[in-house]
């Protein structure tokens, strides 16, 4: 492979990109738009009764009955009263799949007859961000009648009831800090996908694949060039997914070197997938067909928008055949979880099935004909 | 002068359907050979097995003394092709697209001097979407021109192209000559062919049927000169009569066939020795359009004959 024919296809498809106003609106508008609109539908606190589980430790004090009491009254949330130990509440709450919980702790009566700061703690599940917000809010709503009316008396009181929130499982992660590593893994799939599925059979089509074949420039360093331009595209989508998700929604994530091979790595996939499933296709319009096979699946059951847990036992093992699952998941292992061998062995998967599509593409797109 | 290219008894077959049926002809170098022939007569297939850019069924091919197919990579360096319909990355501009080629060859050439060269130094930075017709095809020219090849494949370069840019084609490829370069010139027009080209070889059916130059291919299979003047069928009788020449009346012109020279001389003073009435008279050649249309009718006879049509 020579570098110099990789740089100049380089320069002609940013070129090519850059004077496109579609592609660029996919690429840098369309980002913040995605994420903008999965980040709002799931963190509002839409309508609907969510179960309440509570773990009520003030040992059912008058003020907490009369707390969850008010809790009930609000209709959107019903309380479930449990008897467990605190060690236990969130682990209870994963094995019996429910999304949120209320933990009111022992001296919740002394501390509001006293007026001393009392926290009550909320367990969400950030997979099912729709029940957590109308818990949350909720919990909220009656946190402030409490410390209006039933505490202080007085507007001007400074609030005794508050809460704090943590995770139904361990850590406290919101829906948006799973969607980062989702949408760019969406991002990761579509763009290369589309794309190179339309440039195989339109380029075959308008001829052009005849005048680079009269080149000096090979496939390989022309889909190499195109890996490079993807994989440039990923990290200046990454960058601007990121960044929407921690302004607009304060996502949290951990930006580490270890996400940059799934940045490189994705794109190595999906663009050589993306040239493949064009190249076994004999018009563009079964090009664009068998692309959206392959994509359609997998741009919604990899755990682009869901994660791949809340889903049925057999979509889940459908999943795991995915490469984007890979992705994803690899992401996540980086970005919240800090797991570093899932990780790896996430990027040696997508990296394995990496090379062998991009052999078989280079294998079977052909620029002349027999 | 050696050949550019070689052709052996080359044949393509497409299932049963024989495409190129074992043509053999030759190049010289530094000529420019048309290579005509009607719509779907195997031109095409011929020309991009020549390019290295479709596998034979058999026969032997030389380009430049490589084979095609199996030294493509090679031949590539030193040949430059348009295809027909020539297309390219829609937002490049020939500037940029030179300088592409450029890099991908390792030439130094200018782009502004190529484009110059084709006449479109003026759309240097226009990208290809906003070129006419004929500027895209100069476009494709000036980049097949980058990596200065020894031999230029234009496949029908002037087609759909008005007479203005038509000439101006023309005129590039009269200049490629010049430089030393062999053109390989496919093309619809046969008044294209007869102005440029210096041998001609028309293919039908997959097979060739009339090749040398322009003037050779007429001399072989045109018909013979002919006077024409306006008269009466009483100057066709008597010019039968008085010079035994076949006369024959048509739309009120009298036509003879002149075997040589000598005869318009002939028959011009036995016009004018009948008394009858005639006005203004005209020699006509058949031109290669006309032998054209000939062999190429008579291929077709020939093709339903032997397809039992009536």
């Amino acid at each position: 492979m020579r570098l110099r024919n990789i740089a100049a296809d380089f320069r002609i498809v940013s070129r090519t990109y850059f004077r496109n106003p579609v592609a660029l609106f996919f690429s840098l508008i369309f980002p913040i738009i995605l994420i903008s609109m999965f980040g709002l539908i799931f963190s509002s606190t839409g309508g609907g009764t969510v179960t309440l589980v509570v773990l009520n430790e003030d040992h059912n004090s008058h003020d907490s009955v009369a707390f969850l009491a008010a809790l009930n009254s609000t209709h959107v949330v019903t309380v479930q009263v449990v008897s467990v130990s605190t060690q236990n509440f969130s682990s209870y709450l994963g094995q019996n799949d429910q999304p949120t919980g209320l933990v009111i702790p022992d001296g919740f009566q002394s501390d509001l007859t006293n007026r001393t700061p009392v926290n009550l703690t909320l367990y969400t599940d950030p997979e099912d961000a729709s029940s957590a917000g109308i818990a949350e809010g909720a919990v909220q709503g009656v946190a402030a009648y409490f410390n209006l009316q039933a505490v202080c008396g007085q507007a001007s009181c400074a609030p005794v009831v508050g809460y704090n929130t943590a995770n139904v499982g361990s850590q406290v992660y919101k829906y948006i800090d799973y969607l980062i590593p989702g949408l760019i893994g969406f991002a990761i799939l579509t763009s290369p996908m589309f794309s190179m599925v339309d440039i195989a059979s339109s380029y075959r089509k308008d001829g052009i694949f005849r005048e680079l074949s009269l080149t000096p420039i090979t496939r390989a360093e022309w889909l190499t060039s195109r890996i490079l331009w993807y994989v440039a595209l990923t990290f200046v989508t990454s960058g601007i997914m990121i960044g929407a998700g921690v302004l607009l929604f304060g996502a949290h994530v951990t930006l580490t070197a270890g996400l940059i091979p799934f940045l490189v790595v994705g794109p190595f996939f999906f663009v050589s997938l993306g040239m493949l499933a064009g190249s076994v296709a004999k018009t563009p319009e079964s090009a664009a067909l068998i692309g959206n096979i392959i994509t359609f699946p997998m741009m919604f059951l990899s755990g682009t928008f869901f994660q791949v847990s809340s889903m049925p036992a057999g979509l889940q093992a459908f999943a795991r055949i995915l490469p984007l699952y890979y992705v994803i998941d690899g992401m996540n292992q980086v970005m919240l979880y800090s797991n570093t061998l899932r990780a790896f062995t996430d990027l040696l998967v997508v990296l394995l099935g990496s090379i062998v599509v991009f052999l078989l593409a280079i294998r079977l797109f052909k620029w002349r004909d027999e | 002068m050696s050949a550019a290219i070689e052709v052996d008894g080359l044949v393509k077959h497409y299932g049963t359907l024989a495409a190129v049926d074992g043509i053999r002809f030759s190049v010289p170098s530094g000529t420019v050979f048309a290579f005509l022939g009607p719509i779907g007569a195997g031109k095409t297939t011929t020309t991009e097995i020549l390019e290295g850019l479709r596998r034979r069924t058999s026969g032997e091919v030389r380009v430049l003394g490589l084979d095609p197919w199996t030294e493509g990579t090679e031949l590539h360096r030193r040949i430059g092709v348009i295809p027909q319909d020539f297309r390219f990355f829609d937002k490049i501009t020939p500037k940029e697209a030179i300088e592409y080629y450029r890099a991908l060859f390792g030439t130094k050439v200018d782009p502004k001097v190529l484009l110059e060269q084709v006449a479109l130094a003026d759309k240097i930075n226009s990208r290809y979407d906003t070129l006419s017709g004929g500027q895209k095809q100069k476009f494709g020219l000036a980049l097949a021109l980058t990596n200065d090849p020894e031999i230029c494949f234009l496949d029908e370069p002037t087609t759909g192209l008005d007479p203005q840019a038509r000439r101006a084609i023309w005129a590039v490829i009269r200049n490629l000559k010049r430089e030393g370069r062999t053109v390989f010139l496919t093309t619809h027009y046969l008044e294209e062919a007869e102005l440029l080209a210096d041998q001609v070889a028309i293919i039908d059916h997959g097979k060739i049927i009339a090749a040398g130059s322009p003037a050779e291919i007429i001399e072989a299979h045109g018909q013979p000169a002919r006077m024409s003047v306006e008269g009466s069928p009483a100057l066709a009788e008597y010019l039968r009569m008085n010079l035994g020449a076949a006369a024959v009346v048509e739309d009120g012109k009298v036509s003879v066939s002149l075997s040589d020279k000598g005869d318009a001389l002939k028959v011009l003073t036995a016009i004018e020795a009948s008394g009858l009435p005639w006005t203004s008279f005209t020699t006509t050649k058949d031109t290669l359009e006309d032998v054209f249309v000939r062999l190429v009718g008579q291929m077709d006879e020939g093709a339903l004959k032997s397809q039992g049509a009536p």
